[in-house]
C-alpha cells in the first residue's frame, strides 16, 4: 500500500492514475505516481510546497497542456477511457473534469452570467432551462440564498467567500462529474472555509472530488482518502482515518504530526 | 569637512533649481501654446466657421463646414482600416503570438510606427493617386489608416495582456475552447483599455498633415463622394496659415483650436473609459 496508492479504497474507481510522470523543463515534478481516486468520494492531496500535489491535480483535467515545456508520461484513465489518448479533446474532457482554483477567479460579468457561462458555451440557449441550471447550480454551492434578489449584479461586488462558492457553482453548472478543487479556502477566513468545508460534505453525494489542501485538518475534516505527496513522489495514499491515526510510513508520520514541513 | 559640506549643499541647490527650472519651462512651453492658441482661436472663431464654405480669396467671412467634414470622413475611413487591423493584429500578437513570426509582426509594427508620415503620403501618392489621376478622399483616409495600425496593434496587446491569466484559466477549465475564451472572457474583460487605445490612436492621426498633402490634397468647396480631393482641417491651417491675408491667418486659429478640442475631447473621452469600472486586473 505504501507509496502506491492502487486499490487502496474500498468504493469503486472513478479515475486510475498509473506510472504519471511530469517534468517542467529538466525538473521533474511528478515521479511515477500510481492512484485510485475512488468514484463520490472525497480524495484529498497533502504535503509541503513543491511536492507535485497541485500538478497531479492539473493532469487530471489537462491543464498542465497549457504550460509550455511540460512533458507528461503515464495513464491517467477516468471511467477506464485515456485522457491523453489523442482521440481525446481536453475541451471535452474539462466538461466532465471540473475545475475550482485558489484564488476565486469570477469573470468581470454578473452573477448570473457566472454561473451560466459554461452552459452558454456548450450550446444551452434557452433562458428559461438556463435560469434553471443558475438557480440548481448556486443552490448546490450553498450561495442561492445570498444572491437570489441579485443575480444582476457584477461578481466582483460579492465577498472572497462568496466568490470562492460562485466559482463553485460555475463550475458545478456545466454537470462535471469530477470536481478539482487547488487549496480552495486558502485565501478565505474561517467562517468561509466551515462554509466550504461543508459543501464539499454534500457535494460528494453526487460527485468524485480531488481536493489539493496545506492545511492537514481540513484534510481530516474532509477527506474519505488521503494521498501524502513528497518531493515529487507518493509516499502513502489510504483512507483518511488510518493515515491520520497509524500511518504505515514514517515519513507520513512525520509530516502529519507537524515533525517537518 | 566644512568645506566639503558647503560644496555638496550648494550642488544640491543648483541642481535641484535646475530641475525645477527644467519643469516650468516645459509647463510654461505648454500653457503658453494652448493658452495662446485658445485665445487667437476662441477671438476668431464665430457660427460661420462652422457651418460656411471658404470665402473666395480676397473676399472676407467664409468658415471651414467643408474641412470639418472632410476630416470626418477621412477619420472614417482611417478607423475603417486602422481599427479592425489594428484590434485583429493584437489580439493574435497577444493570445497567439509566439516564436519568430510574433517578433517579427511587433518589430514590423514598430518600424512603421517611425515611417515619417510624408513617406506613407508619396507611397499612397503612388498607389492610390497616380494611377486614378486625381487626389481623393479615400487616398487620404487610407494614407492615415495605415498609420493609425501600428499603435492600435500595440494598445489592443498591451491591454490584452494586462487581462489576469485566472480568468483564462477559469474559463478553459469549464471546458470553453481558445477561441471561446479570447472571445467571451479576455477581449470583454479588456475592452475598456482598448476601446482607449483606439480612441487615442485614431485622435493621434486627426492632426496629421503631411500624409494628406500627397493624398486628399485640399479643396475650398464640398467634396462629393470619396474619389475627390478634400479640404481637412489640419492642411486648411497649413494652407491658411502661410497665406498673406490677416482674414485667413484669424481662421487657421481657429482651425487649430476646433482641432485642438476635438484632440482634447478624444483625449479625455479615453482617459474617461480607462477611469469608470477600474482595471481588469481588479479581480
Amino acid at each position: 500500500m505504501t507509496g502506491d496508492g492502487q486499490a487502496a479504497a474500498d468504493a469503486p474507481t472513478k479515475i486510475a492514475v498509473r506510472e504519471l510522470t511530469v517534468h517542467y523543463g529538466s525538473t521533474r515534478a511528478l515521479a511515477s505516481v500510481s492512484l485510485d481516486v475512488p468514484d463520490r468520494h472525497v480524495t484529498a492531496c497533502i504535503g509541503p510546497s513543491g511536492c507535485g500535489k497541485s500538478t497531479f491535480l492539473r493532469c487530471l483535467n489537462r491543464m498542465n497542456d497549457h504550460i509550455r515545456g511540460v512533458r507528461i508520461t503515464g495513464r491517467v484513465t477516468i471511467d477506464g477511457e485515456d485522457v491523453y489518448a489523442p482521440s481525446v479533446d481536453p475541451v471535452a474532457l474539462r466538461q466532465r473534469v471540473g475545475m475550482v482554483f485558489q484564488k476565486s477567479n469570477p469573470f468581470p460579468k454578473s452573477i448570473f452570467d457566472n454561473v451560466a457561462f459554461g452552459p452558454r458555451i456548450h450550446g444551452e440557449r434557452d433562458p428559461v432551462r438556463l435560469r434553471g441550471i443558475v438557480e440548481r447550480s448556486l443552490r448546490q454551492s450553498a450561495l442561492w440564498e445570498e444572491v437570489s434578489d441579485r443575480l444582476d449584479r457584477s461578481a466582483l461586488d460579492l465577498s472572497g467567500g462568496q466568490q470562492q462558492r460562485l466559482c463553485i457553482a460555475r463550475a458545478l453548472a456545466v454537470e462535471p462529474e469530477v470536481l478539482l478543487m487547488d487549496e480552495p479556502a486558502s485565501a478565505l477566513d474561517p467562517i468561509a472555509t466551515a462554509k466550504i468545508e461543508e459543501l464539499i460534505h454534500e457535494l460528494k453525494e453526487q460527485y468524485t472530488i480531488v481536493i489539493v489542501t496545506h492545511n492537514m485538518q481540513q484534510a481530516a475534516r474532509v477527506s474519505d482518502y488521503t494521498a501524502y505527496f513528497y518531493m515529487g513522489n507518493l509516499v502513502e495514499f489510504g483512507p483518511t482515518e488510518r493515515l491520520f491515526t497509524n500511518p504505515s510510513r514514517p515519513e507520513t508520520e512525520d509530516y502529519i504530526t507537524g515533525r517537518f514541513g | 569637512m566644512n568645506h566639503h559640506y558647503l560644496r555638496r549643499r550648494l550642488v544640491e541647490r543648483i541642481m535641484f533649481a535646475t530641475t525645477v527650472g527644467a519643469t516650468a519651462v516645459t509647463l510654461g512651453v505648454l500653457f503658453f501654446l494652448l493658452g495662446y492658441l485658445a485665445w487667437q482661436g476662441a477671438t476668431s472663431l464665430s457660427l460661420d466657421f462652422f457651418i460656411h464654405l471658404p470665402a473666395p480669396v480676397g473676399e472676407t467671412g467664409g468658415g471651414m463646414a467643408n474641412a470639418i467634414v472632410g476630416s470626418g470622413k477621412l477619420l472614417l475611413i482611417a478607423a475603417l482600416i486602422g481599427v479592425p487591423v489594428g484590434f485583429m493584429g493584437g489580439v493574435w500578437l497577444a493570445e497567439y503570438g509566439t516564436g519568430w513570426l510574433a517578433g517579427a509582426v511587433r518589430y514590423a509594427a514598430d518600424v512603421l510606427n517611425g515611417v515619417p508620415s510624408i513617406v506613407i503620403g508619396v507611397i499612397l501618392y503612388a498607389v492610390l493617386v497616380r494611377p486614378f489621376g486625381h487626389f481623393s478622399t479615400l487616398a487620404g483616409g487610407v494614407a492615415l489608416g495605415l498609420m493609425m495600425i501600428p499603435v492600435a496593434v500595440r494598445a489592443t496587446e498591451e491591454f490584452l495582456r494586462l487581462v489576469p491569466g485566472s480568468l483564462r484559466e477559469a474559463a478553459l477549465a469549464l471546458g470553453a475552447p481558445k477561441w471561446i475564451v479570447i472571445v467571451r472572457v479576455v477581449i470583454p474583460a479588456g475592452m475598456r483599455g482598448i476601446a482607449a487605445g483606439l480612441i487615442l490612436a485614431l485622435a493621434r492621426v486627426a492632426g496629421e498633415t503631411a500624409p494628406l498633402l500627397f493624398t486628399a490634397l485640399n479643396n475650398r468647396f464640398w467634396s462629393p463622394g470619396w474619389s475627390q480631393p478634400t479640404a481637412s482641417l489640419p492642411v486648411m491651417i497649413f494652407t491658411y496659415a502661410i497665406a498673406p491675408y490677416e482674414d485667413w491667418h484669424r481662421q487657421a486659429w481657429a482651425a487649430g483650436l476646433v482641432l485642438l478640442v476635438l484632440v482634447l475631447g478624444a483625449n479625455i473621452l479615453a482617459r474617461a473609459a480607462l477611469s469608470r469600472g477600474g482595471s481588469p486586473a481588479a479581480s
